[in-house]
């Protein structure tokens, strides 16, 4: 099973390290795989290093890319971290 | 090595950014010191030994860290998240499984691996554009010298640890350094690195005790139990003092707890003069935290509110809702005192916007203040509406910066007109007689004050960019910084001029330089005819308390003595010997040392760019 989808980052801070970290907390919790690609440069996101060195500010557009039993839920949920702005309010 | 006991005394010099003198047993916190060893490992066999210890060290590394998250204090909770991210990184494939993998391929030992590992990722980080992003390479190091001290045996330096009462010496203390602190034991903090307004400094002052910054190698001098004197006052810390240096101290140290709580009960108290003269002392403020200092110090207002740091915290404009909020409180907190809002005073290199910013040669003479504002009418109407519907909340005004001449005053007016309209039709309720001021800060202004008072209702003058301008000096060149002279003839005759021009126009007019909160400056000023100074708040009581054995009779004929010397070094001589006669206390106890502290600190806030 492959889910791919893009987003676009919307918080102020963009995808620092806090918010990272939230998308490596969620991960943790699925057997799937997440990597997260920019530019063309596709990065694990089990790795709160590697999603910080993609660089992503306000504005960027990133796609995940989730491999594995359980990861349509699992793009499920890190749509709603996306949307919600990491529970960052703006 | 020198022995302790016969070394000999070492005064250094920093900056006292907490108040107060003690003496006691240096507490060296070094986290960057861990000695380790590089090994190869020929045998294969070893390899897997190597790698489990490397897996131990995690383990034990990932339950401190843990251990640390649950003992944090409640009132640094909000930085529980920095732990949490620790936690992840010591997890991390690149950390991990990088170092695993080149004690395996390189037959390297742990500590190497891990510092190699360590060395890949600064130069990836290094290379990320975003500098919020990249500094946080930081953290990584913070974990790998945890691991690394937990590798070589080596105890984590646990400041909760502390067993008798001493005094923190440290390169810089960071928020989670914070977190261990057993407050209770610290008497106080000496950092090679800070200013005014780092961590330490705000930490030392909310626990009310000493602190000096920016003694540059401070660590490297002071070992572990090293006998030391501080003084938060002056910035001075004696290393190995001997029995003349501590007597020196202890008495020193008594005089500023009697004199700190005869100013202190004084403080809420009017300052009037020893002849009846009512003198308004006021403060200046950045942050919203801060307003409960100036109320704490008896300031009657703030005379400065900076406006930047809302636009400074992150990478979008603040919404009007944001700076409304922050301005309600502020005039709320402080009704029926009133409380200057000064409008933005940025460069537009700082301001995320619209506007195309070429990179500016010389910054001060550039596109900043009212003229980036002027270019940009929305930036500044969203900050206008904020202040016009805070001013039903308390007595606020409003006042422009670096006003060189009539028509930024007209233009700045016109948009505060539109301001008004608006809310009018949206029916937003809003103090319509607000008043309207202008900072004199450039020559201009000056030279112009008596066409500029015909429109405004008050005038601030602004010392610390008034004698850069006037006296064309860039304080970040180190060539001519010693030119930054407030006792300059010139500046003295602008002050003066600026205050017989907004007095006879029937305007207001205050002083809110580093000047205004400078015990030698302060009979010049009263004897000038200023009534209203603001300044830094820790500055108020001790100002006040002056002012009560100043008489106006006496300023102004001191005033007029220095009037009749034509160089700033006179000046200042004669300021001297008169603050020490007036208040012989101030100068027994290095209160008038400190005025060299302030214009070093001020240039300092110039070189991190700060406004």
């Amino acid at each position: 099973m492959e889910q791919v989808k893009k987003f676009r980052i919307q918080n102020e801070l963009g995808l620092h390290a806090r918010a990272a970290g939230k998308i490596v907390e969620l991960g943790n919790q699925y057997n799937s795989k997440l990597f997260l690609k920019k530019d063309g440069l596709e990065v694990d996101g089990s790795s709160i290093l590697s999603i910080l060195t993609l660089s992503c500010p306000i504005g960027t557009e990133i796609q995940a890319r989730i491999e594995g039993v359980d990861s349509e839920d699992f793009m499920e949920e890190l749509s709603e971290l996306f949307e919600q702005r990491f529970g960052e309010g703006k | 090595m020198t022995d302790n006991h016969i070394a000999a005394p070492k005064q250094l010099q920093g900056i006292g950014v907490s108040p107060g003198i003690i003496i006691g047993k240096a507490h060296l916190v070094d986290r960057s010191r861990v000695k380790i060893k590089y090994q190869y490992i020929i045998d294969d066999k070893k390899l897997g030994k190597e790698v489990e210890r490397f897996k131990e060290a995690l383990l034990i590394t990932e339950e401190q860290i843990a251990t640390l998250k649950s003992k944090m204090p409640d009132h640094v909770k909000e930085h529980a998240f920095i732990l949490d991210s620790h936690l992840m990184i010591l997890k991390d494939t690149m950390l991990t499984d990088a170092t695993v993998q080149k004690i395996t391929d390189e037959k390297i030992n742990a500590e190497w691996a891990l510092k190699k590992s360590l060395q890949e990722i600064r130069q990836i980080f290094k290379q990320i554009d975003d500098e919020y992003i990249s500094s946080r390479i930081n953290d990584v190091e913070n974990v790998v010298e945890r691991v690394l001290r937990n590798l070589s045996g080596e105890e984590q330096p646990h400041l909760s640890e502390i067993r008798e009462r001493v005094i923190i010496v440290a390169h810089d203390l960071s928020p989670a350094d914070t977190t261990e602190l057993n407050i209770g034991r610290v008497m106080g903090f000496i950092t090679d690195v800070g200013g005014r307004t780092s961590h330490t400094g705000i930490l030392a002052h909310a626990l009310q005790i000493p602190a000096v910054v920016a003694l540059e190698s401070i660590t490297d001098m002071v070992k572990d139990r090293d006998l030391l004197i501080v003084d938060g006052n002056t910035g001075e810390v004696v290393i190995h003092p001997d029995d003349s240096d501590i007597i020196h101290y202890q008495d020193r140290q008594l005089q500023h707890e009697e004199y700190q709580s005869i100013i202190a009960k004084t403080g809420h108290l009017p300052a009037t003069t020893a002849d009846g003269h009512r003198i308004f002392i006021q403060a200046n403020m950045e942050f919203l935290e801060e307003v409960a200092a100036v109320k704490d110090h008896g300031g009657d207002g703030i005379g400065l509110y900076r406006t930047e740091f809302l636009y400074l915290r992150s990478k979008e404009l603040p919404s009007e809702e944001d700076l409304f909020e922050d301005y309600r409180q502020v005039a709320e907190i402080l009704a029926p005192n009133p409380v200057t809002i000064r409008s933005l005073d940025l460069g537009g290199d700082k301001v995320p916007s619209t506007l195309e910013m070429s990179k500016e040669i010389n910054p001060a003479l550039g596109l900043r203040a009212i003229r980036f504002c002027l270019k940009e009418p929305e930036i500044l109407k969203t900050q206008l509406r904020a202040i016009l519907r805070a001013s039903i909340y308390g007595q606020v005004h409003l006042m422009f910066p670096m006003v060189s001449g009539l028509q930024e005053i007209l233009e700045a007016k016109e948009i505060l007109a539109q301001a008004k309209d608006e809310l009018d039709l949206e029916k937003i309720d809003y103090n319509h007689d607000i008043k309207v001021g202008i900072m004199i800060e450039v020559p201009s202004a000056v030279i112009m004050a008596e066409i500029l008072a015909r429109y405004v209702d008050f005038f601030s003058i602004g010392t610390n960019d008034l004698i850069q301008y006037a006296l064309a000096i860039d304080r970040d060149n180190e060539h001519v910084a010693y030119l930054f002279q407030p006792f300059h003839p010139a500046i003295l005759r602008m002050i003066q001029s600026v205050v017989s021009t907004a007095k006879n126009a029937g305007i207001g007019v205050s002083l809110c330089g580093e000047m205004a909160g400078d015990p030698l400056c302060l009979p010049f000023l009263l004897g000038l005819g200023l009534e209203e100074l603001s300044m830094n708040a820790r500055a108020i009581p001790l100002i006040k308390n002056f002012i009560r054995s100043i008489t106006i009779e006496e300023a102004r004929a001191d005033f007029e003595n220095v009037m009749k010397l034509n160089t700033a070094r006179d000046i200042r001589a004669y300021a001297l010997e008169q603050a020490k006669r007036l208040a012989p206390e101030l100068g027994e106890k290095g209160y008038l040392q400190n005025h060299v502290q302030e214009s070093h600190t001020q240039m300092e806030r110039k070189k991190a760019g700060r406004p």
